[in-house]
């Protein structure tokens, strides 16, 4: 049994250390929003937040996130910058299909959160694959919600 | 609309009885929307359009809208949602006619059920151009239906009243009565006849053409709440994943699963079988391991010993494969359009030019990898999945478990995009196969990545070789074209070794330059995998080959393109596609549907306005232009790029003109353009899976690589062209793709002098400055 302090709960599972995060959050603890696209950590669809940061959850271990915070896009509206990108994301209405956004959602987030983020900014942008072409939407978006959380 | 017959009859046949006359023909069914049927069908009645797809369409507002007791009006979407917007677009025809408030409508999704729905099949860029006529009759009748039930409460002439925004009122009284006030009575009546109806004038539209309707799931999916196919979850449900067969046509030799059988979760392995080649809907087979939740499935596959018989296309080699199309584009093949005397044109001619252009196999990989979930009971069983094809995937299930149809279920999800991917069933019934096994349990079955990636109906492969005859202006006089391209229809029936009717009509029989002499032929090629339908489909090798040939007739005629383009066109005029051997021609109707060369060139003109065209640029950065006519919408693109001595591009802009006809949801319209832009470039510069011993040589996105954020331009400007008069609607979801591949190569060789002719582009580039010097 594992504890897994999740959206700012404390959850029980029953689950093995090895198991990825993203499975853990969907099959056990049951929060859908966290997508699987390719389990490598490459498209960035699995994105959450471990402690405010940005990690891929279809490649981090539960067991090597306990006792830290871990957020998923379901519980991203109790976050005053998640709102804001979420209804930035809203107003341009950047998603098509909508499958990656919520990985795209939390990047964003923990890109504009003022926590130093170890990464340049044209890196992070290569963080996740844009297949549907929500890309150059979501740049402008980015552009536009950062002076509204000034 | 030219035909009225009554459709609410047809949607009280028993639905077994109607299916037993089009089960028989299983795959030929969906194959018929395609095209395939018509060669085998030729003493039908041609039917177009909707009318023309099995189970054509229903306008029954009984069907299709409810309105609940406070004022909550559901439209019901008989198509897939997969990003086209088209549960949004669909509702907004129906909203507008009924004079709905927006903010009170809500959408249904409509389960498996074409005799009940019309035809469901989520592809060929049709759902608008099938569905917004049956959609606003919806709407209209619903409206008259309101009308009429407050005429009857208040005892005054129907005339006198008037719905407006969710209100029905009566003018000369003041009074008004709700939507929701009125939905008892209204639904009690009886449906108006179809000629009866009053339509909105065009400037009576409330969302019609206009921006600023909210997407009706815009708001679930930054919540993260939005259903997708894996997000459909039973308290103690099972999760499996499947070893598949590499090669097409693989079987299980043997098979050790005890390593897998202990690891924790896994709760038991089994064999799936294949049916024999060629595969059609159906799954590959394989071995399956059922667990308690997903990781453990995933571990338990790893643990499986398995040998394989690889079967008849274990030798399948896409480099050696790629020498075999590419000799036989040299020979002459199949003709399938011949107008004048090529072989005088050419022996006759000034000069010539040829040039050929190969095109690798694609995977869709959507996002989304493939997931079904089943539930299997006293020889019920319900299903669920993003699927485009809901119908077929209910008779596949069907067939599969020997169960009647109607025992079957089918609910269809979000799709976390589709790209034809999801027009195949295998994956359901994959899931009902396993849910057998375990009665009264749900079972999701899980593709991986990899599993996307090795057992995709993929793209074809493609070799094109064209020769030109050119006179001493620099024009053509002659135009040979062959295409050789494993087809689609080689899934259905054996020996399929040309392409379709439907393949060739993707912008290679129906090429409308104004040429006097042209042969186009299609010599053989052998399938060696499951090829299938691509976002564009054919329409990608076609148009990147003709548009790179007439940029590099124009070159050598030392012409700048767009004249040469416009030149090329003609007189503007309008085609009967038949008169160019074409007659496919997207399902729809020659008369309806022709090819106008005026609304090519007035595209061709937009795109290269907007983006500036004839500007100079420094060394290493060019524009290049192409112009493509796909599922009935005419599309040009100039792109501007920028190459880097290593070969990095940067696309610095893309403009895109698009004449779709009458625009119904412009902002998604922009949307899918902007999309098929990024894939478009995505498939271009990295696109590519290949073969070797039978196998597919990528594994996931670190192989086989899409677009991201460095390679999408930083500005794609959607210029939507007004039709010129009353045309009907074009295609919107697929047509985006074919230009954008030879716009960016042309800019390429604007920028560097390099001729990009096999794709894709990946490091043809690097050190072109060094090679230059």
């Amino acid at each position: 049994m594992i504890t897994l302090k999740l959206n700012g709960q404390d959850h029980p599972l029953d689950v093995t250390e090895d198991m990825p995060l993203l499975w853990a959050i969907r099959d056990v603890a049951g929060y859908n929003g966290t997508k699987f696209g390719c389990g490598m950590g490459l498209c960035g669809a699995c994105t959450i937040h471990i402690d405010g940061l940005p990690a891929r959850s279809c490649i981090t271990p539960i067991g090597s996130v306990v006792g830290q915070n871990v957020t998923t896009i379901d519980n991203l509206h109790a976050d005053p910058v998640g709102q804001v990108v979420q209804q930035a994301w809203l107003d341009s209405a950047v998603a098509q299909c909508g499958f990656c956004q919520g990985g795209q959602i939390m990047s964003a987030t923990a890109l504009l959160k003022p926590t130093p983020i170890r990464a340049t900014s044209r890196s992070k942008r290569q963080w996740s694959a844009t297949f549907a072409g929500a890309a150059p939407t979501t740049g402008s978006r980015l552009r536009s919600a950062r002076p509204r959380l000034t | 609309m030219s035909r009225l017959p009554n459709d609410f009859a047809l949607s009280n046949l028993s639905r077994r009885g109607f299916l037993k006359g089009v089960g028989a023909t299983g795959a030929l069914v969906l194959a018929a929307s395609w095209g395939w049927q018509d060669a085998l069908a030729e003493d039908k009645p041609k039917k177009f359009g909707a009318d023309g797809m099995p189970n054509g369409w229903i306008d029954d507002p009984k069907v299709y809208v409810s309105i609940a007791a406070d004022g909550t009006v559901t439209v019901v979407c008989n198509r897939s949602e997969m990003g086209q917007g088209v549960r949004t677009s669909l509702t907004m025809v129906v909203a507008d006619e009924l004079d709905a408030d927006w903010a009170k409508v809500k959408v249904q999704q409509a389960p498996g059920d074409e005799v009940r729905f019309g035809n469901q099949d989520t592809d060929g860029s049709r759902s608008m151009r099938h569905w917004y006529e049956p959609m606003r009759r919806c709407g209209a009748a619903a409206r008259t239906m309101l009308e009429q039930a407050a005429a009857a409460q208040w005892q005054v002439p129907v005339g006198e009243c008037q719905a407006q925004l969710h209100k029905v009122l009566h003018k000369p009284s003041g009074r008004e009565l709700g939507y929701g006030e009125l939905a008892a009575a209204a639904s009690a009546l009886a449906v108006p006849a179809r000629d009866s109806l009053r339509f909105k004038q065009p400037s009576e539209f409330r969302y019609i053409g206009k921006e600023g309707t909210k997407a009706i799931d815009g708001a679930d999916i930054v919540n993260g709440r939005a259903v997708y196919g894996a997000d459909v979850h039973f308290d103690g449900m099972l999760y499996a994943t499947i070893a598949r067969p590499a090669v097409y046509g693989g079987k299980v030799k043997s098979l050790d699963d005890s390593a897998a059988l202990k690891v924790p979760g896994v709760l038991k392995v089994m064999q799936i079988e294949s049916r024999p080649l060629p595969s059609e809907f159906q799954p590959l087979g394989g071995v399956a391991v059922i667990a308690s939740n997903t990781w453990a499935a995933i571990k338990g596959r790893e643990a499986l010993k398995i040998e394989w018989d690889d079967g008849p296309n274990a030798s399948y080699d896409s480099i050696a494969y790629r020498k075999e199309l590419e000799a036989a584009s040299r020979k002459p093949g199949k003709v399938v359009r011949n107008t004048g005397d090529i072989d005088k044109a050419l022996s006759g001619a000034a000069s010539s030019l040829e040039a050929s252009y190969y095109l690798p196999h694609l995977a869709q990989a959507p996002m989304e990898p493939m997931v079904a979930i089943a539930r299997y009971d006293k020889g019920v069983c319900e299903a669920w999945a993003p699927s485009q094809a809901p119908q077929v995937t209910r008779e596949r299930i069907a067939e599969r478990l020997g169960l009647p149809f109607d025992n079957v279920t089918f609910n269809v999800t979000l799709l976390g995009g589709g790209f034809g991917r999801k027009s195949k069933p295998d994956f359901v019934v994959e899931a009902a196969i396993l849910a057998k096994e375990f009665p009264a349990k749900a079972v999701r079955v899980q593709w991986t990545r990899e599993d996307d990636i090795h057992n995709s109906y993929f793209h074809t492969m493609s070799a094109e070789y064209l020769k030109a005859a050119v006179g001493k202006d620099g024009m053509p006089s002659g135009w040979l074209h062959r295409t050789v391209a494993p087809s689609i229809t080689a899934l259905f029936a054996p020996g399929m070794n040309h392409e379709a009717a439907f393949e060739l009509g993707m912008g290679f029989t129906n090429m409308a330059y104004a040429v006097p002499n042209v042969r186009l032929e299609n010599p053989e090629a052998t399938v060696h995998t499951r090829v299938g339908w691509y976002r564009s489909v054919s329409n990608i090798p076609h148009g990147f080959a003709i548009q790179s040939f007439v940029d590099e007739l124009a070159h050598k005629a030392g012409v700048d393109p767009l004249k040469y383009q416009i030149k090329l066109l003609g007189p503007d005029r309008q085609i009967d596609p038949r008169t160019l051997s074409e007659e496919w021609n997207y399902g729809e109707s020659p008369e309806r549907y022709p090819i106008d060369t005026g609304r090519m060139r007035t595209v061709l003109e937009t795109a290269a306005k907007a983006a500036g065209w004839g500007r100079q640029l420094p060394k290493g950065r060019g524009l290049g232009l192409a112009v493509h006519y796909s599922f009935v919408t005419y599309v040009a693109a100039v792109i501007e790029v920028e190459v880097k001595d290593d070969g990095t591009l940067i696309v610095h802009k893309a403009d895109i003109a698009v004449d779709c006809g009458p625009q119904i949801n412009p902002e998604r319209i922009r949307s899918q353009f902007e999309g098929a832009c990024v894939m478009g470039l995505g498939n271009a510069v990295l696109g590519e899976i290949s073969f070797k011993d039978g196998k597919v040589q990528q594994d996931n996105f670190h192989m086989y690589e899409v677009a991201r954020m460095s390679l999408a331009p930083k500005e794609i400007a959607v210029h939507l062209v007004t039709p010129p008069g009353d045309v009907p609607l074009g295609g919107v979801g697929e047509p985006g793709v074919p230009p954008i591949a030879p716009a960016l190569c042309n800019a390429i060789f604007a920028a560097t002098g390099q001729r990009i002719r096999n794709l894709p582009v990946r490091y043809q580039l690097q050190g072109w400055q060094k090679a230059q010097a």
